[in-house]
């Protein structure tokens, strides 16, 4: 018997839910969990047979649902099932040559920060004090990332991240510190994991895939010095969908280019 | 045989499915369109209303505010200590708290004083005695309670009044950001200095004390709650590493003290013996028995991570029960803790202040209302965003006091944190050092400079009604208490004996506001001064219920609650339009159960313990 590898994220978060929750109460309740999982599968499994005929990626909604009620923090039940809807709607609706363009959780995450900041917020605190729970999920999920061979990306715009976590702290003169001290929280380790590594809207070259981590950390050092609280999402969510259309671009031209009927050969002398 | 139509290759869709995917984009359109719709809907109801005449806002909701300390003599504004210097980048949110207020009859004239506190070096704190014609005179340094902010023996945090000897007149225990003082009340001619029998540490940093008598022993006890370690002295730091370990789980703030009350002028510290040994950030407590068994229970809010509920066994010692009761399982930003019975129901309603900064921050208030029987363990529901008293602000202080004399508990809650030189935010720099590990938010060097700007500033104070059907609605600005200054403490006193419940305000580095309620004649009420005999004098810990035609509420005598903050001694009723009742029920703290019936309306009853 294999194990599907497909399975391994899914997996992942769940241990993290449920084990950050059980350890340090980190959720609004199960009830929040259960809305947005229900909500984000439910989305799928109406939207992927009505609109496409093909049969329903659960995993992929199930982590958006499970992604959706870690990093929303809200006193409120609907944000979780807004929250969960627009996420998988934003695949089926928002594409371009057959692919979505947004990572479902991260477009869902921004529709409710920048729609409802009245009602809802990230999460931006740690879990616990200890550094042992951190250390074993970034290992963890480091492991998980390799296995899917997404490792590259995760590394890439954690580098980054401290690279112009130095250069900010130049520009404000805060302490280095805490110019680096969102990256040791949980939300970046969810963000860097999971959501930025999504291979459906990540693009498909390695090389151009650190590229294009490096540019969602560039972008959010600008966001950040805009002290924008929530850089990290809004960076994804700028630079993701350009990276993506431009490699169509990229790709339909280099396809064209081959398929193009060749002109007669001059002669040589 | 496929039950959709197939995709064609090219990417294109049969007309079937090009339908459903432009329905499905306005669908997606629509809900985008959600939030919009829900803050419009929300905002409309909730928003204080407009700001109406004082006759207007009475004929409407029942009462009306009136802003009235400059015209009865009372000019007081709070001023923050200045810390060491290694604090200056981010002094405003270390230096914030301090501005209490508490109620208190200090000379026994039947009418109400007001104590409140300030933090600066040299800042005197003040005794407002009400001279029973309509003005006040401040007597704090005649009676030797204004010197208390000194260097060497830190600054005012708040008091809270009990008469821990049982001779008639209320005592006042100041606690401190170093050395705490208890001062007896010599016949409110003067205060004698006797803390030395408390048996607490030279310097501690508390922010909150309450009086109850939990052994039931007819002496007052007194717990004491801290915020920073007794260690720390903030005026003299060798390091920057003083700040709490995290944002939502510290457990490196100070320990707290329960000094048991021996009955002979001296007190020993139990803490540990009975229980209470955490080390929270500690902001906000009070008393109710909460479980019904006869003995009273103690609630502990706390600022960076999870509250407690202390259940008491009967005196002999306290178990904490917040996780399995439901109040402790999320952390939040404890900083209130106040009891009421909202529903009219017999039962003890707690109603606890966090953070709710749209976009960074949405801890919501909590409105725990019991769904437990009385002598079970308790266990409760949330249910603040239910009867819309969820999303404040940064809040501080509540209380709940009948302020339209209908019968129902109605709701004042303080809100801001910092208003700074600019209203540029400072929250982007908070939230990202709030978000570090406990090395990097710990240590007050990593944290950016303020520079100036605010965090939750210039936010203003709520005043919810409770309309009895379930539902508290927003009239802050209706009834005129608007307050845009950082609020603090809040607490409730009928100042001019009218049978309505006037509110006092104080702000951090701001002015004292005392609020004179003008509450519609249509409206009738009944208040209670009680005396103990067999319990403590003061009569801390009585439960008062009355009854009547449609009229069942519940009341008691509290010892300090709310954040900094004590009420008047008195239990005041709102009974709407019940002109009788049929009876008073006080079950006195020593358990003596007393019932008086038929008692007159619109009336402040005295009411002595029966042997």
């Amino acid at each position: 018997m294999t194990f599907d590898r497909r399975l391994t994220a899914p997996l992942l978060i769940t241990l993290i839910l449920f084990g950050a929750h059980w350890s340090f109460g980190v959720l609004r309740g199960y009830e929040a969990i259960v809305l947005a999982v229900v909500s984000t599968i439910a989305t799928e499994l109406s939207l992927r047979r009505l609109l496409t005929g093909q049969a329903p990626q659960l995993a992929s909604a199930y982590i958006s649902g499970i992604s959706i009620a870690i990093l929303v923090r809200s006193p409120l039940l609907w944000p979780y099932a807004l929250g969960g809807v627009i996420s998988i709607m934003s695949k089926y609706v928002l594409r371009a040559r057959r692919r979505h363009l947004w990572n479902p959780t991260n477009f869902g995450i921004c529709a409710l920060l920048f729609l409802a900041p009245f009602a809802v917020a990230p999460l931006s605190v740690q879990w616990g004090n200890d550094l042992w729970p951190m250390l074993v999920i970034w290992m963890v999920g480091l492991f998980a990332i390799w296995r899917a061979k997404r490792l590259h990306i995760t590394l890439a715009y954690i580098g980054a991240f401290f690279l112009f976590a130095f250069v900010r702290s130049l520009v404000t003169g805060s302490a280095y510190a805490a110019e680096v001290a969102p990256i040791t929280g949980p939300m970046y380790q969810l963000f860097a994991l999971f959501m930025i590594t999504d291979p459906k809207t990540t693009v498909s070259s390695t090389r151009g895939a650190i590229v294009v981590a490096i540019l969602v950390a560039f972008v959010e050092m600008f966001l950040r010095l805009a002290e924008i609280i929530y850089a990290p999402f809004y960076a994804l969510f700028l630079v993701g969908p350009v990276a993506l259309v431009v490699e169509m671009w990229w790709t339909s031209g280099a396809q064209a280019r081959e398929s193009a009927p060749r002109g007669p050969i001059a002669p040589t002398a | 045989m496929p039950s959709h139509p197939p995709a064609i290759a090219d990417g294109t869709v049969a007309p079937p499915r090009r339908l459903l995917s432009v329905i499905a984009a306005l669908v997606f359109l629509a809900l985008l369109a959600v939030p919009g719709a829900i803050r419009h809907f929300a905002s409309a109801a909730n928003d204080g209303g407009p700001v109406l005449a004082v006759s207007t806002a009475i004929e409407r909701h029942g009462f009306a505010f009136e802003e009235i300390s400059d015209s009865i003599g009372i000019r007081f504004s709070h001023a923050p200590p200045a810390l060491d210097s290694k604090l200056d980048p981010i002094m405003p949110v270390v230096a914030a708290y301090g501005a209490a207020v508490s109620i208190v009859d200090v000379d026994r004239d039947g009418w109400q004083d007001l104590y409140v506190t300030t933090s600066a070096i040299g800042g005197q704190n003040a005794l407002y005695r009400n001279r029973g014609d309509g003005s006040f005179e401040n007597i704090a340094a005649r009676l030797g309670v204004a010197d208390l902010n000194r260097q060497a023996t830190g600054v005012s945090m708040g008091a809270v009044w009990g008469d821990y000897d049982n001779d008639g007149y209320e005592d006042v225990f100041v606690y401190k950001w170093g050395r705490p003082e208890l001062l007896r009340n010599d016949r409110g001619r003067s205060f004698e200095r006797v803390t030395d029998g408390l048996g607490l540490p030279a310097w501690i940093n508390a922010n909150t004390a309450v009086w109850f008598d939990y052994d039931a022993d007819g002496w007052l006890d007194l717990f004491v709650g801290c915020f920073y370690p007794a260690e720390v002295d903030l005026w003299n730091l060798p390091h920057t590493r003083i700040m709490p370990e995290s944002f939502e789980y510290a457990q490196n703030g100070g320990r707290n003290y329960l000094l048991r009350n021996r009955g002979d002028g001296s007190f020993e510290e139990i803490a540990e013996t009975v229980g209470l040994t955490t080390t929270r950030w500690t902001l906000a407590a009070a008393a109710a028995d909460v479980d019904g068994d006869g003995d009273p229970d103690l609630f502990v809010a706390n600022d960076y991570g999870i509250n407690e509920l202390y259940v008491n066994d009967g005196g002999r010692g306290f178990r904490e029960v917040g996780r399995a009761a439901g109040v402790a399982r999320t952390p939040k930003s404890g900083m209130n803790a106040s009891f009421g019975d909202v529903f009219n129901r017999g039962e003890w309603i707690l109603y606890v202040s966090n953070i709710s900064e749209p976009g960074v921050l949405i801890h919501g208030n909590d409105l725990w209302v019991p769904t437990h029987d009385a002598g079970a363990d308790p266990t409760y529901r949330n249910l603040a965003g239910a009867l819309g008293v969820e999303i404040a602000g940064f809040a501080f202080g509540a209380q709940f006091g009948d302020l339209n004399n209908d019968g129902w508990l109605d709701l004042f809650v303080t809100n801001g944190y910092v208003s700074g030189e600019t209203r540029e935010s400072y929250w982007y720099d908070y939230s990202m050092v709030a978000g570090g590990h406990r090395n990097i938010i710990a240590d007050a060097g990593n944290w950016p400079a303020m520079r100036g700007r605010s965090l939750s500033g210039y936010q203003e104070d709520r005043v919810w009604l409770n309309d009895g059907a379930g539902r508290f609605h927003d009239v802050t600005r209706a009834i005129g208490a608007v307050n845009a200054h950082d609020g603090r403490a809040v607490a409730f006193a009928d100042l001019w004996n009218r049978g309505v419940l006037d509110a006092v305000v104080t702000n951090q580095r701001g002015p004292l506001l005392v609020y004179r309620n003008t509450v519609t004649p249509n409206h009738r009420w009944i208040t209670l001064d009680l005396e103990g005999t067999r319990s403590n004098r003061s009569a801390i810990g009585a439960e008062v219920r009355v009854y009547g035609d449609g009229v069942r509420q519940l009341r008691q005598i509290e010892g300090g609650n709310g954040f900094a903050a004590q009420n008047q001694r008195r239990v005041h009723f709102g009974l709407g339009s019940a002109s009788q009742l049929d009876s008073i029920v006080i079950r006195w703290p020593s358990g003596i159960v007393q019932a008086i019936p038929a008692p007159a309306t619109n009336t402040l009853h005295r009411i002595k313990e029966p042997g």
